[in-house]
């Protein structure tokens, strides 16, 4: 147990070669995987977020600590397929309509992933028609809107519209986020959740998802 | 100091301009649309813009550049004509210019991140190179390298825009952290001052992201940290979405207000970003000239 406080450090850390070879070890000393995960990991990933929030971290950091906790799940999450357990939600991200600016996106995308979501990247430009199949074919819990431009803003509003016109807006928890994005913006035009940064975004959607299962 | 910039300042604080895009929208630029390519596409617009900075009393107006690296022209498949794209937008804006002002061509983020691995450090830097050449090759007098928020990208493009010889501007947005005086990447004014000296930059600055109220502080620290001139273009407050289009609260006399304050934090050129216009340099200049910081 010594090794797994290593493992929350090596993440918070983002020392992505210790908290794999930490992971490997303790999933072959026969550690449980969920007890891995919901014990070290993911606090790891809160303890990254609580930084970002005091300012001890930034952007680079947070990068860093999601991609050593990307490598860890990558190793634990077919034990935990293999007993049964499920993602926490699926999110089908991407930015909206006549908008191609993705660095945000990327951020909060890396950031869900890291937050042991699955992640369907459907990229820039994102038509409404995309955010519907994505709901409709591939089963997505929630969708992550981005926009960083003011005049590609109202793509969100299209997008919900769209989803509410395909019958499938009760399906789905429509979070967004972007520069000039705020939560007055997200209550008018009915998204679910709004954050402002890439770390609380995991809050948010794992907020969003208590309750679906 | 680089002779023009001697020239330039010899005259006290130099009025820069305001926002471009809103001016495009007005003119028929669509949500979405890169508006770079109107320099191929629609050069008489573009120079209307620029002609209207020019007659508010610009002494630099900048030019239609900001997203014409050619990694952000490669999103709406322009790619490959960047060098045509940066060469038009200089000399749209030398032409609006003519003796009345000085252009300094803008340079902004590609749009990719080097430490995601979107992009290699040698693509980014080649792509800089070649934009920063084209704007030198149609006539720019200066490089503005502006809105950054990594230290790693901005250094690539001051190294770029130094190998013109022309004086270059290195202009992060900081509007991060709880006391939002952070880069999105985490860089202080002070390490963006410190390091971007060391870089080679002429000019430091901070613009957009953050209202003019929050920049007297920013600039201050700025300042503090470095002996060059400071360049400052905040935005007329943050948007707030209005029946669908984005609404700037500042009016052009508040935002004006703060002129003097800023010229006595260290700032040489000021002008504003995002939701500013012809009005509020027309209102800056006035506020300078009565807080005696210009000639004329």
């Amino acid at each position: 147990m010594e090794d797994l406080k290593e493992l929350f450090e090596a993440i918070v850390d983002g020392n992505a070669g210790k908290s794999k070879a930490l992971t490997a070890k303790a999933l072959t000393e026969g550690v449980d995987p969920q007890e891995i995960l919901n014990k070290y990991m993911i606090p790891a990933m809160d303890e990254v977020g609580r930084r970002f929030e005091t300012n001890e971290y930034f952007v680079p950091e947070l990068l860093i600590a999601a991609r050593a906790m990307k490598g860890s799940l990558e190793l634990i999450k077919p034990r935990l397929v293999a007993s049964g357990a499920k993602p926490i939600g699926k999110v089908a991200i991407g930015t909206v309509k006549g908008d191609l600016h993705d660095i945000g996106k990327n951020l909060v995308a890396a950031m869900l992933e890291g937050g042991g979501f699955e992640i369907i990247d459907l990229g820039v430009d994102v038509t409404p028609d995309k955010f519907v199949k994505a709901v409709k074919e591939k089963g997505a819990s929630i969708i992550a809107l981005s926009a960083l431009l003011t005049t590609t803003m109202p793509s969100m509003k299209t997008t919900i519209e769209g989803l509410k016109e395909a019958g499938v807006r009760n399906q789905v928890k429509v979070i967004i986020g972007g520069a000039p994005v705020t939560q007055k913006y997200a209550d008018e035009i009915g998204a679910d959740g709004y954050s402002d940064n890439a770390s609380s975004a995991v809050a948010l959607a794992r907020k969003l998802s208590v309750g679906d299962n | 100091m680089k002779a023009l910039l001697i020239e330039l300042l010899s005259a006290g604080a130099v009025l820069t301009d305001g926002s471009w895009g809103v001016h495009m929208q007005s003119l028929g630029l669509q949500p979405g649309e890169s508006p770079d390519v109107w320099n191929l596409t629609h050069p008489d617009l573009v120079a209307k813009v620029a002609g209207a900075y020019v007659e508010a009393g610009s002494r630099v107006i900048l030019t239609n550049t900001f997203g014409a690296s050619r990694i952000m022209l490669a999103r709406h498949g322009y790619g490959d004509q960047a060098t045509a794209i940066n060469r038009a937008g200089a000399r749209i804006s030398k032409e609006a210019a003519g003796d009345r002002a000085r252009v300094f061509a803008s340079i902004g983020p590609s749009g990719a991140m080097l430490m995601m691995g979107d992009v290699t450090e040698q693509d980014l830097s080649n792509a800089f190179i070649e934009q920063a050449q084209a704007l030198a090759e149609g006539g720019a007098d200066g490089i503005v390298i502006e809105t950054m928020s990594d230290l790693e990208e901005t250094k690539l493009a001051v190294a770029a825009a130094r190998a013109t010889g022309l004086p270059v501007v290195a202009s992060m947005t900081f509007d991060s952290g709880k006391n939002k005086d952070r880069t999105m990447m985490g860089v202080t004014p002070e390490q963006a001052a410190v390091e971007l000296t060391e870089a080679g930059a002429d000019v430091i600055g901070a613009n957009c992201g953050q209202g003019i109220e929050s920049y007297v502080t920013i600039c201050s620290r700025l300042h503090a940290a470095t002996t060059l001139p400071i360049w400052i273009k905040p935005n007329a407050g943050l948007p707030e979405m209005v029946d669908g289009q984005a609404v700037y609260h500042t009016t052009p006399e508040a935002f004006a207000s703060y002129a003097p304050t800023l010229s006595a934090s260290g700032a040489s050129f000021i002008g504003g970003c995002c939701g500013s216009n012809p009005e509020f340099i027309r209102r800056l200049k006035d506020a300078l000239r009565v807080a005696g910081n210009q000639d004329s």
